[in-house]
């Protein structure tokens, strides 16, 4: 799907310091060199389906289904891999690679803390050293990840500049890795940033609905009718979406956090409140103000709290391929609720957006359609903030 | 003959860099005119962006004042034609793709020249992505300033052989910022950079001392230096100029004088 010179229509490209040209040139050229590598898929394979835990299961939440009264909905468990979200699909690969390549030392930015302690584990399993940025304001509302970071051995850095958000944290970590390229690899988290990383991390990702596709074909004997998946940078959405593609009777649906809603400035919703920009590495779409500056944006979800989007996605939205809504904190909270108590699966919050919006399409669709939710990660890091959304205090502090 | 070029006639050049709106643009009116008058060669003024990558954490504190104050990049633009009626040592902006981007290119480019700005810096862009960005800067008779940095390498000959205005070359890996020492063979790249182009090449990032701003003018055409004197502007607030002013003095005779 990528052009050679690694844009998505007119998204994508290579928009970093000079410094760090040479880095991602090495790196585009390994992961050519190691993609179709039977060696290193093999191996890639093993970690995945011994260490990760992989297939992920495809559930049939039938509780779920007969309660909302319209399409059957499926739950794809990514939330059952181990680290408790996909983050891991993408870190194992990259890591691999970046073994490959000689590199000794990872480095990562983290939102939530899903991605960081991802990559704190693969560097433990693989012997590598690892940094973590991580903003200031979500190492305090994600106080378990960061100590589940420290525990794998990682050292975690609080990002104190900007909104102290996902969006400082990769900032940081770009900062970081042009002070130190040599034995370093940038381990990025999501679909973004300068290519070959939208790509990378795509294709590390789509073993997710390359498994759909499977496991349907065994379940149902066809093809879902429509694949939701929550978005912040996109990488579970892309990786669910991608071998849908070329499936035009499936519908991708991404589902963006809204925060407090889409006409307030505390939201993070790109597609639906930015516009075409040029950050971290990539053109996309952006929430900005009129004079390009970027907007500190918010939602209940630190995963999903960040400004851009994967601008594979943004080509996606741009040719109609795939839908992206909104979906406020609430609405993720209520649904957050909803599927602990219907299907006895407590979902990380920023997977409850997609969940959410789930609970008003399912009822529109009829009895014999089909629905997928990926369900990107579990939401025990989530119990305290959900908690104290709803006025109940977890901690002493 | 245009005016970047000018600057590099007869000695080595000294560039200074200061953000525009920080605290506000009195200021950096003051403090431009100050390092003008006690010898900067080539102006770069910084629009502020509210995530500079590429910075280390004085610039970007420098473009969190300017922004908290309300600067906006047409003020600046307005403020830069204000300037050009008393500067006329060549003056660039240095800002963030974005920034130009998002304000519409060609209208960006337009509204620079008829303010007088010679040139362009935009660090997130580079050789690869240019096209975005070069053509209108030509077409508004602006240069696109090309940086080259210590992991170029091999690329040095690619980005030297399209170069225009001049060469900005990047002293060490990492961001801006201060640093004691630059381990960087810069007269290798300079060497480099020259058997490809004829225009000039400076070197910034790091540099604070009226040594180093020596040392790298002689390896070179000129010394660039940002975070040194955003910190004076930083430390004195609206009464900076004199001090900058004083600063600039120490740096740019080192520089002449290699």
């Amino acid at each position: 799907m990528t052009n050679a010179n690694g844009r998505f229509g007119v998204h994508g490209g290579q928009y970093i310091p000079e410094t760090l040209m040479n880095a991602v040139i090495e790196l585009e050229d390994a992961y050519n060199k190691y993609k179709d590598d039977p060696e290193f898929n093999a191996e890639l394979t093993t970690l995945l389906n011994d260490y990760a835990g992989r297939p992920s299961r495809l559930y049939y939440a039938e509780k779920m289904t007969k309660d909302l009264g319209g399409a059957k909905i499926y739950l794809k468990r990514e939330d059952m891999n181990h680290t408790g979200a996909h983050k891991i699909n993408n870190c194992l690969g990259q890591a691999l690679l970046a073994k490959k390549m000689g590199k000794t030392r990872l480095i990562a930015e983290t939102g939530a803390g899903q991605h960081g302690v991802a990559t704190a584990t693969v560097a433990a399993l693989m012997g590598m050293e690892c940094v973590v940025f991580m903003g200031k304001v979500d190492c305090e509302r994600q106080k378990l990840n960061v100590y589940r970071m420290q525990l794998l051995g990682a050292k975690v850095v609080p990002v104190t500049t900007g909104t102290g958000t996902l969006k400082d944290a990769v900032s940081q970590a770009m900062r970081e890795w042009t002070s130190r390229i040599e034995d370093t690899h940038y381990c990025l988290g999501s679909c973004m940033g300068p290519h070959p990383f939208p790509t990378i991390v795509r294709d590390f990702q789509s073993v997710i609905s390359k498994e759909i596709k499977q496991q349907m074909l065994e379940k149902e004997g066809r093809l879902p009718d429509a694949v939701l998946a929550c978005v912040g940078g996109g990488s579970n959405a892309i990786g669910s979406f991608y071998h849908f593609i070329g499936d035009k009777s499936v519908k991708l649906i991404g589902c963006e956090a809204a925060g407090r809603g889409i006409d307030t400035k505390e939201t993070a919703a790109t597609i639906n409140t930015g516009r075409e920009g040029i950050f971290h590495g990539m053109k996309s779409y952006f929430c900005q103000n009129e004079y390009g500056q970027i907007a500190p944006v918010y939602s209940i979800s630190a995963g999903l709290d960040y400004p851009g989007i994967g601008p594979e996605h943004a080509y996606l939205h741009d040719i109609g391929r795939a839908q992206y809504v909104a979906i406020t904190d609430d609405e993720a909270v209520n649904a957050f609720e909803y599927l602990s108590r219907t299907e006895g699966i407590i979902p990380a919050i920023e997977s409850a957006h997609a969940v959410a919006y789930a609970m008003k399409l399912a009822p529109t669709m009829s009895k014999d359609q089909i629905m997928v939710i990926t369900l990107s990660g579990r939401g025990d890091k989530d119990c305290a903030a959900i908690a104290r959304y709803r006025g109940q205090n977890l901690t002493d502090d | 003959m245009n005016r970047i070029k000018r600057a590099f006639e007869g000695h080595k050049a000294f560039i200074a860099f200061i953000t525009c709106g920080d605290p506000d643009l009195a200021t950096t009116k003051a403090c431009v005119t100050a390092a003008v008058e006690n010898g900067a060669d080539l102006i770069e003024l910084g629009i502020p962006f509210s995530d500079p990558t590429a910075e280390g954490p004085v610039i970007m504190e420098a473009d969190n004042r300017a922004l908290a104050g309300g600067v906006t990049t047409d003020d600046i633009f307005a403020f830069t034609k204000d300037l050009r009626k008393t500067i006329e040592v060549p003056m660039v902006y240095m800002t963030y793709a974005n920034v130009v981007y998002s304000y519409g290119t060609e209208k960006f480019m337009q509204k620079a020249a008829d303010a007088g700005i010679d040139g362009l810096i935009l660090p997130d862009v580079p050789y690869e992505e240019k096209e975005d960005f070069d053509p209108m800067a030509t077409r508004y008779g602006l240069d696109l300033i090309s940086m080259i940095a210590p992991t170029s390498e091999n690329r040095i000959a690619m980005i030297a052989k399209e170069a225009k205005g001049f060469v900005y070359m990047v002293s060490s890996l990492g961001v801006t910022g201060a640093r004691s020492k630059i381990t960087t063979d810069i007269g290798a790249m300079t060497e480099l950079v020259r058997k490809n182009t004829s225009i000039p090449c400076a070197v910034g990032f790091g540099i604070s001392t009226p040594e180093q701003s020596r040392k790298m003018a002689a390896l070179s055409d000129g010394s660039i230096v940002g975070s040194a004197i955003v910190r004076i502007i930083a430390e004195h607030g609206k009464d900076a100029a004199p001090f900058v002013g004083a600063y600039v003095k120490e740096m740019a005779d080192a520089a002449h004088q290699a």
